[in-house]
């Protein structure tokens, strides 16, 4: 057992690649080779697809939107959800248990729901097509997620360190950024993470809420492979490309991933 | 913890509290006022009552799509979860490649869900995908916007490859967090693999295998992007899951007030089965 152990997740990772493969493989094939047969790599090497993504401005400026409201909605999700986690996990108040599961409950609302009526709602106060709107509508999840997440990591600071900072006469708000935000400076990393994670790879909301000055990549892609027909080639790099922030974030939060997971609490 | 009852500690939970409830309450006022109303155009309004409830809860097409989405759900909980709890228990638990591991895996969980639909549409295809072109040479039928049952299965291998890393994330952070000694004390006191396992790794895995399966519960009971990218809810009706059949009325033939009931029944059981599930798990433990 232990002499073999190392083969399921190898078998695992080599599984979670092959899509990713091919993927790539097709962004670096001709219109021509895709559709003339099956072929295991790119014979005539191109770089073609993505040459035109770099240099069409409808689609890097999808990136561009992408990147605006994610980092937008990181943002704010993580600036509002700080202190309420602090608060949750220090203090007794009226109804706290119920707000508690109040929040949770906007995680399990499917955005199919909500896509109608928050077209309405952004469109009655004019932010329809901004990067604020995606932002925000993806605070309904990102927000209970980040409280959840950070709640945890705060419970597991002794509150011997606020009362030391208190006795000391810090003010509160200098305490909290000044003590207190360093040593759950991991918690916050992770919770950066999920926020990231959740607002870059969601359509459904964005797409609805932008029609052209803020549309994400991800819908432009698909209004791209209803109209001009069959150019996988093209779909294939800008999918590609789309895989390149997420791998960067990870590869920077990588020592927090277990231990952001393992502090979160039901 | 010990917690200082503080009132004042409103004023830390208002920004969420307005935030989210501009975001919750408002749209979800709006579905309930439709789901109680007939409207036909121009803004014009009038009570209809249950009326939308009894037409949704009686229409067989809705149960089929509670049904298809019934069982989508236990098949991918089925298989992820025994899947990524093996996984997790075989991971390294020091050394260089941990780190290779835990970013190799995550990478599925950020890629946009429609790239996700895209990259398995692509990799599926009969005459020019891997998978599709692979699967045929080896004699099989297989053609997912024909055939039901190999959509079926596309489907769920694409989710197993989208989710599994969740689950052994969550589980592998799970085993992270027990400490040393009691793997030496189970070792003096002579314990097989299996009783090491039953007696000291499950019971505390309890808390992150609750929250793998809740969130896999309720994000698989909201999928969309990524079958609708790649079947479209084809062939004929036989992966047209809850929301996907939800999008296509609402904003398909745009019958608002079914829609809105429809809505309204779909929250409901995610909410119910949750709760239902949740307080289940956590009867014995201390919160």
């Amino acid at each position: 057992m232990r002499r073999a152990g190392w083969l399921i997740p190898t078998l695992y990772i080599v599984f979670l690649l092959l899509p990713i493969y091919w993927l790539l493989a097709m962004s670096f094939k001709t219109t021509n080779e895709i559709l003339g047969g099956f072929t295991l790599w790119p014979r005539d090497f191109t770089l073609d697809n993505y040459a035109k993504i770099f240099t069409d401005s409808t689609w890097y400026s999808g990136y561009i939107n992408s990147l605006i409201y994610v980092g937008v909605n990181t943002a704010i999700s993580v600036a509002v959800a700080l202190p309420a986690a602090y608060a949750f996990s220090r203090y007794r108040f009226l109804g706290d248990k119920h707000l508690f599961f109040w929040l949770l409950t906007n995680r399990m609302a499917p955005p199919a729901v909500f896509a109608l009526p928050f077209f309405q709602l952004y469109s009655a106060v004019g932010l329809f097509d901004t990067h604020i709107a995606v932002a925000l509508a993806h605070t309904l999840f990102n927000v209970p997620l980040a409280v959840w997440i950070l709640e945890g990591f705060i419970s597991s600071v002794p509150k011997e360190l606020d009362e030391t900072a208190y006795v000391d006469g810090y003010p509160f708000w200098r305490f909290f950024i000044r003590i207190f935000m360093p040593t759950i400076a991991a918690g916050i990393g992770v919770a950066c993470f999920f926020c990231f994670m959740f607002s870059w790879v969601e359509l459904l909301l964005a797409k609805t809420l932008t029609s052209v000055a803020a549309k994400p990549i991800a819908a432009v892609m698909t209004r791209t492979a209803s109209t001009s027909g069959y150019e996988l080639g093209l779909l294939a790099a800008a999918g590609s490309l789309t895989i390149v922030p997420g791998a960067f974030v990870i590869y920077f939060v990588r020592n927090y991933i277990a231990k952001g997971f393992a502090l979160g609490r039901v | 913890m010990r917690k200082t009852a503080n009132q004042k500690a409103w004023f830390f939970v208002l920004p969420v509290v307005s935030l989210v409830a501009f975001n919750a309450i408002v749209p979800l006022m709006t579905v309930v006022n439709y789901s109680v109303q007939e409207t036909f155009g121009d803004n014009v309004f009038f009570w209809a009552g249950v009326q939308w409830f009894e037409q949704v809860l009686r229409s067989d097409r809705f149960h089929a799509a509670l049904l298809r989405q019934l069982m989508f759900t236990g098949t991918i909980l089925a298989i992820e979860i025994p899947l990524g709890l093996v996984i997790a228990l075989a991971m390294p638990r020091k050394g260089p490649w941990v780190s290779v591991c835990l970013v190799l895996m995550a990478l599925p969980l950020l890629i946009p869900w429609n790239v996700v639909g895209a990259m398995w549409n692509i990799l599926a295809l009969p005459d020019i995908g891997l998978l599709g072109y692979g699967v045929n040479a080896l004699g099989f039928e297989y053609n997912y916007t024909r055939q039901p049952g190999s959509a079926w299965a596309t489907v769920i291998v694409m989710d197993v490859w989208h989710w599994t890393s969740l689950v052994v994330l969550l589980c592998y952070a799970g085993l992270m967090s027990i400490p040393d000694a009691y793997y030496q004390a189970a070792k003096v006191d002579g314990a097989r693999p299996w009783a090491v396992f039953r007696y000291i790794q499950l019971p505390k895995l309890k808390r992150v295998l609750t929250i793998a399966i809740l969130l896999r519960f309720m994000d698989s009971f909201m999928v969309y992007t990524e079958a609708v990218v790649l079947t479209g809810g084809g062939p004929g009706n036989s992966t047209t899951f809850l929301s996907i059949d939800l999008v296509k009325i609402a904003l398909g033939q745009f019958d608002l007030g079914p829609a809105a009931a429809m809505s309204i029944v779909y929250f409901l059981i995610v909410l119910t089965m949750s709760w239902i599930f949740y307080t289940l798990m956590m009867r014995n433990e201390e919160i």
